[in-house]
């Protein structure tokens, strides 16, 4: 039995709707193309890595349903291992990248074999002490740098020609990956195993009443989403040159969180608005200090009570298409 | 002086000791934790912060009002409670029909805004907040030195859980609470005020945090993110223990106290992560944790 069988109304319905998904990442794209001959080079390119995290996040929560409270796990471990062999191993980039992924690839093998045993909170709590758990061994390594973090990390040259110490260089690599890990989500999504996710996430039980062995499919899901959020992570520590104990601590879950929701849960493109809306968001709030917590906070309590579908969600509601 | 194993009795009872304060956190926090989601079906991420509050509320009632210690006790957990059914009457009360998901996101929420806050006015280092006269000093046991106020946390914390554990499962009112946490329309039918209940419930469990911040005010400096740390671990004393049983809250909180004490004896590397290897463990061989009853 496939998916496809178990949800044919949204199979007709992508048909119909695809357009207006495909016309929204167009614009984004060339968004993307334009946005650095305006805005500072390096705040784009740190949006768009939490873009990337927060779109690998929501893979996970908009899409199966499983909330997790320590995704800061893959992303930050995996900008130590990519910062670790640029720095002490002289790594290219993009072998430093690869090992960063399958880090992450690998801690989400362990803790999703862990976390898919419980639903729902308890899923969120396992998750966010998982990550705790890292946090104290990241505090405690060697090869961390414990409070210092991997500092200096060299960009290197991609493929041994491109220089990535080039700041537009950098920007061009950044948004071809980050792109493509987004359109990636977008295929993985609306596969036959994408609908059985999507299944999964509307009613478990049915699903294993007709035979998926959900686990199984959850456990890949969990996977995929920490290889694509240590991907983000191993590209922010080549953007900053820089891995430190602020990516492995639970308020980088807890922000990734907020870009997600405040974007859209189980949108495409809302953890894109979301994340760049929380990244503006911090750095011209940063001379306030803590008040950011405050506001983010307050966004937390006001998107749960008030704007559940997010800004993108609310939007694709409006203008009833699918984004 | 003997020696166990090689480790000297004092450092041995010491850190007993210093486990067994840490538990009685545990077993506070996460006892609090369990009513609440009976009740509200929400884990109440603002537990922390509520805990932090408790012990801030002991530092400004010393310091602005001259209340003492003995008066804090019983008058931090009523105003912190106060906030709390508020918090439950503005907000919570609108999550009812919705995934308990959203009860997660909104109590971070507010976790987030209320350290924020403190850490405004506050600063992020710590205050001091003296034991009262009373308790301070200690005494020989003979195996030990044991200071007086830490006694008096595991004594009291004890006693608090006990008296709990006894409302909850022994008493009428505690039966109706029962009741309603399987079948709140029916027991509303019976003509009991259940939303009510729920809000004093919700009041309640905040209030057990404020009282665990208060006992903690005097043995770690009251700062602003006092709670936020520990609410991770408490959060996995939870999944360990499973959050079914009142008793078995108390049970699990207690003795990972002991177990991270005495880690901290054997192997201080790990003594910050034992509490979450054991719940990987717990997770492997009994998924729905030790005293949980669904899977």
């Amino acid at each position: 039995m496939t998916g496809r069988v178990l949800v044919p109304s949204a199979i007709v319905r992508r048909r119909d709707t695809d357009a207006s998904l495909g016309i929204a990442i167009a614009l984004m794209i060339a968004f993307f193309v334009v946005a650095p001959f305006f805005v500072y080079p390096i705040f784009l390119m740190k949006a768009l890595c939490f873009a990337l995290f927060a779109c690998a996040f929501n893979l996970l929560i908009g899409y199966v349903g499983l909330a997790s409270f320590g995704h800061a796990l893959f992303f930050g471990w995996a900008s130590y291992f990519t910062a670790y062999a640029a720095k002490t191993w002289g790594w290219p980039p993009e072998a430093a990248i690869i090992l960063g992924m399958i880090g992450a690839a690998v801690l989400g093998a362990i803790a999703g074999v862990l976390a898919i045993r419980r639903q729902g909170i308890y899923f969120a709590m396992i998750t966010l002490a998982l990550a705790q758990m890292m946090y104290f061994f990241a505090l405690e390594a060697k090869f961390t740098g414990g409070e210092d973090g991997i500092q200096g990390v060299p960009r290197g040259r991609l493929f041994g020609f491109f220089d990535l110490s080039h700041e537009m260089t950098m920007y061009a690599f950044v948004m071809v990956v980050v792109v493509a890990g987004i359109l990636f989500i977008y295929r993985v999504v609306n596969s036959p195993f994408g609908e059985v996710l999507k299944a999964i996430r509307e009613n478990e039980q049915r699903c294993v009443s007709l035979g998926f062995r959900t686990e199984r499919y959850k456990l890949v899901a969990f996977v995929l989403s920490a290889t694509l959020a240590g991907l983000a992570g191993s590209m922010k520590a080549l953007v900053f040159q820089l891995a430190s104990l602020t990516d492995v601590h639970w308020t980088m879950s807890g922000d990734v969180l907020l870009m997600t929701l405040l974007g859209g849960l189980g949108t495409m493109l809302g953890p894109v608005v979301g994340a760049f809306a929380v990244v503006g968001m911090q750095n011209y709030l940063a001379p306030f200090g803590q008040w950011v917590l405050v506001i983010q906070g307050a966004i937390f309590v006001v998107c749960v009570l008030l704007f559940r579908r997010g800004i993108v969600g609310e939007l694709a509601h409006l203008l009833r298409v699918r984004l | 002086m003997f020696e166990i194993f090689g480790i000297p009795s004092q450092a041995l009872f010491g850190q007993l000791l210093l486990g067994l304060i840490n538990g009685s956190f545990y077993a506070l926090l996460s006892l609090g934790l369990a009513v609440i989601f009976g009740m509200l079906n929400i884990i109440n991420f603002t537990h922390g912060a509520q805990y932090m509050m408790g012990a801030f509320a002991a530092y400004l009632l010393l310091q602005y009002a001259g209340i003492n210690y003995w008066a804090a006790l019983v008058v931090a957990p009523i105003l912190i409670g106060l906030t709390g059914i508020v918090i439950e009457r503005l907000f919570l009360v609108h999550l009812r029909k919705l995934d308990p998901l959203y009860g997660l996101l909104l109590t971070f929420g507010l976790a987030l805004i209320i350290e924020g806050l403190f850490r405004n006015y506050f600063g992020s280092s710590g205050l001091p907040y003296q034991a009262p006269d009373a308790l301070r000093g200690g005494r020989n046991l003979g195996f030990m030195f044991l200071p007086n106020y830490r006694g008096w946390v595991i004594v009291l914390s004890l006693a608090v859980c006990f008296a709990t554990w006894f409302g909850i499962e022994r008493t009428r009112l505690g039966s109706y609470l029962r009741a309603a946490t399987e079948n709140p329309v029916l027991v509303r039918a019976f003509g009991i005020n259940v939303p009510r209940m729920v809000t004093l419930t919700y009041g309640f469990g905040v209030g057990l945090a404020a009282l665990a911040g208060v006992m903690a005010a005097p043995i770690y400096n009251v700062s602003p993110q006092m709670g936020s740390d520990l609410i991770i671990v408490v959060f996995a004393v939870v999944v360990i223990g499973g959050m079914g049983s009142i008793m078995g809250a108390i049970v699990t909180g207690f003795a990972l106290g002991i177990v991270e004490g005495l880690t901290k004896v054997f192997y201080p590397e790990a003594s910050n992560t034992v509490i979450f290897v054991i719940m990987a463990i717990v997770l492997l061989v009994r998924p729905a944790g030790l005293f949980g009853r669904t899977a």
